[in-house]
């Protein structure tokens, strides 16, 4: 008999295990995460918001192109890579600079992509993070093969794929899901549904019930959580890791949270939503209410705070100090990364560059 | 495999390509198989035959049935230490897979400053003359060498066949492999295990003095007899298969052209923005003051493939091949 498909289906409202006035919810259904845990977690949020305003102050200050800020969602990117461990990868979108940091990826090298210098700018074997993928869903189905090959080798690794909202409109998002429910990948899907892809708001993007329910129609388990909610996210995600880990196949979770500034320092959010809504969303901020709760506990005090703050301040200062920094990229790399081998059609255009070069420095 | 096991057969390409990927399982375990219908089926045209059986499921698979999760999942399954070979069913059928191959196939190693390669073989049954029906028979090969980052292949014998496929197989970075449906079954004296030059190297098919035939794939059968029946009418052709298209072997391409002064690409796509196109100009290029005429093209018009009762109006025969070579200013 076919197993009951009402189990795959997400709950009916989002998971929230902290409110948004940062009281217990009294969820009994996941774990509240451990005072150690959720401290770490802050800490982690608060270095995240400060990496997210001063990349968004460096756009203004020429040191980069452009940032897609993640801020209001922090807890999705703390969590996303806190959950995972260091053989876990993770695949972030061009908005999850900060899951990749936290994940291990030195920042100035996580902006490198934005700063100018080069593509991707960090090792991805180094901390399992694959570059940033820009084109919409087009990382999904890497994550399904990265999970499906260690799957192959009796390898333990779990893959956390990232998207938004508008890219599960995306080809790649239906044949991601579908290679992975049919092949049993570890894969964890992680939707932020931030409620807008570039302008266009959620509704003119699904018609589903909520995200979560298309996993359904894979055959995928699925759950909604308060994306601005560090608990929750961490007790969700880690049980959907589990599960992918046990061998019970990939997961999709859709994080119901907000982005609270322009889709990127080129963008005027103003022209479709308006600030009722985004004051709406400031009361959940995902900081304050995770404060709240870890003081209302008794063991957040204002001196680990300020610790938390000079953290955060360290390492704002390393991304000033490293997108400060120019370095002279070599005309010549652009012809060596192209091939294992290059080819003499690119050697001679090589040499073409080499001569255009050296006529102008002696010019 | 020692020198003993050698032996020569009469295989087809089609034969020839299923040895290659029988023998890549067998040296690398990190070889895997997939696609539309590759696993029990053996792929509609059997280039997998018989692979599931002998190396099991996990190495030689089925997919669902969606071309750009195929090339997707290849690609984290190259990053993670595997080496897929997969097979999109016909040419049209790649195009969902496009997106795929030029935003990360081709470009992962250079994004990643050659920390992440990704050593894979995208399989393009292609190009017409088996009387397909539409969207069965298309010419892609231009889509591919036009993206910087990719290798694309296409052999027209089955010794070529085997060699190009391993040597796909064992490069460091991802190759097109483009074989021709029409010469799926023609056949040759091929003995295996066999090595070739690698990825790049043109070779000549038949030497000639007065004019060079350029052609690749499934031309070069036609430039080959287009060769043979202008010999019995006193004009020696030579003839270049140049089995790799990126990389251009210049080399050996300039070489022939420079020895005769004359040359006709000879080649199934449509004529404009083509791979044809490229080779005049780039052999024109570099051999101008060799030439006695222009470089000439025999394509396939600018058109939609035909229908299968009006293809052979559209593939270049001998007698347009003939009339290209006539109009070569023979009489100056």
């Amino acid at each position: 008999m076919t197993p009951d498909p009402r189990r795959l289906l997400p709950s009916a409202d989002p998971v929230t295990l902290i409110d948004a006035q940062g009281q217990p919810a009294g969820i009994v259904a996941h774990t509240v995460p451990d005072d150690v845990e959720l401290l770490a977690s802050l800490a982690a949020l608060i270095t995240a918001r400060r990496l997210n305003d001063q990349a968004y102050a460096l756009v203004r200050q020429g040191r980069l192109a452009v940032y897609p800020s993640s801020h209001g969602q922090e807890a999705c990117q703390v969590a996303a890579a806190r959950v995972l461990t260091a053989d876990d990868w993770l695949f972030p979108t061009y908005r999850d600079t900060v899951a990749a940091v936290v994940k291990g990826v030195d920042p100035v090298e996580a902006l490198s992509l934005l700063k100018g210098d080069w593509h991707c700018g960090y090792d991805p074997y180094e901390h399992h993070v694959a570059p940033h993928a820009t084109p919409l869903a087009t990382q999904l189905p890497h994550a399904v093969g990265v999970a499906h090959a260690a799957r192959l080798r009796g390898e333990p690794t779990v893959v956390m794929a990232m998207c938004g909202d508008g890219g599960t409109s995306e080809g790649d998002f239906h044949e991601a899901l579908n290679f992975a429910a049919v092949f049993r990948a570890p894969v964890v899907f992680l939707v932020q549904n931030n409620e807008y892809a570039i302008s266009v708001p959620l509704a003119r993007q699904s018609a589903a019930p909520s995200l979560a329910h298309k996993g359904i129609g894979y055959g995928i388990a699925a759950e909604r959580v308060d994306g601005n909610d560090m608990a929750a996210l961490l007790a969700v995600l880690g049980e959907a890791v589990d599960r992918a880990r046990a061998g019970q196949g990939p997961q999709l979770i859709e994080a119901h949270t907000y982005r609270m500034q322009a889709h990127t320092n080129a963008d005027d959010a103003t022209r479709y939503r308006d600030e009722a809504e985004v004051k709406e969303w400031l009361d959940r901020d995902p900081i304050r209410r995770l404060e709240t709760y870890l003081r209302d506990r008794g063991v957040l005090t204002d001196e680990t705070r300020a610790r938390f703050d000079a953290e955060a301040d360290r390492v704002a200062e390393h991304l000033r100090a490293g997108l400060n920094t120019d370095i002279e990229p070599d005309p010549q790399d652009l012809f060596t990364y192209v091939y294992a081998h290059s080819t003499p059609q690119l050697r001679e255009q090589a040499a073409l560059l080499s001569d255009e070069l050296s006529r102008e420095g002696t010019s | 495999m020692t020198v003993l096991d050698a032996e020569m057969r009469t295989m087809s390409m089609a034969q020839a390509l299923n040895q290659a990927l029988r023998d890549a399982m067998a040296a690398d375990p990190a070889v895997v198989l997939f696609g539309e219908d590759v696993g029990a089926l053996g792929g509609v045209f059997r280039i997998t035959d018989g692979l599931t059986a002998e190396f099991g499921e996990n190495r030689c698979f089925d997919t669902p049935l969606a071309e750009s999760g195929i090339v997707g999942m290849a690609v984290g399954m190259a990053m993670n230490g595997m080496r897929p070979v997969v097979e999109m069913q016909f040419d049209a059928f790649a195009y969902p897979a496009f997106e795929q191959i030029v935003s990360h196939v081709a470009k992962m190693r250079n994004r990643t400053r050659g920390r992440v390669a990704l050593p894979m073989v995208i399989r393009v049954p292609y190009a017409g003359g088996i009387g397909g029906v539409e969207h069965h028979c298309d010419s892609s090969e231009a889509y591919y060498a036009h993206t910087p980052g990719l290798h694309v292949v296409a052999p027209s014998t089955p010794a070529d066949a085997y060699t190009l496929l391993r040597a796909a197989i064992d490069a460091p970075d991802p190759v097109v492999f483009l074989e021709p449906k029409k010469l799926y079954w023609s056949k040759q004296e091929v003995t295996l295990p066999a090595s070739g030059p690698g990825i790049g190297t043109a070779v000549v098919r038949r030497h000639g003095t007065d004019a060079t035939l350029l052609a690749y794939g499934p031309a070069v059968p036609v430039a080959l007899e287009a060769a043979e029946v202008a010999a019995g009418e006193g004009r020696s052709l030579q003839v270049v298969d140049l089995r790799s298209i990126v990389p251009f072997d210049d080399e050996t391409v300039c070489a022939a052209v420079r020895s005769t002064g004359r040359a006709v690409v000879v080649a199934e796509a449509a004529g404009f923005a083509s791979v044809a196109s490229e080779i005049v100009a780039r052999t024109t290029e570099r051999c101008f003051s060799s030439l006695a005429a222009p470089i000439r093209r025999v394509s396939g018009f600018d058109i939609p493939y035909p229908p299968p009762k009006l293809e052979h109006f559209q593939l270049p025969g001998v007698d347009r091949v003939l009339d290209a070579v006539d109009d070569l200013q023979w009489e100056q």
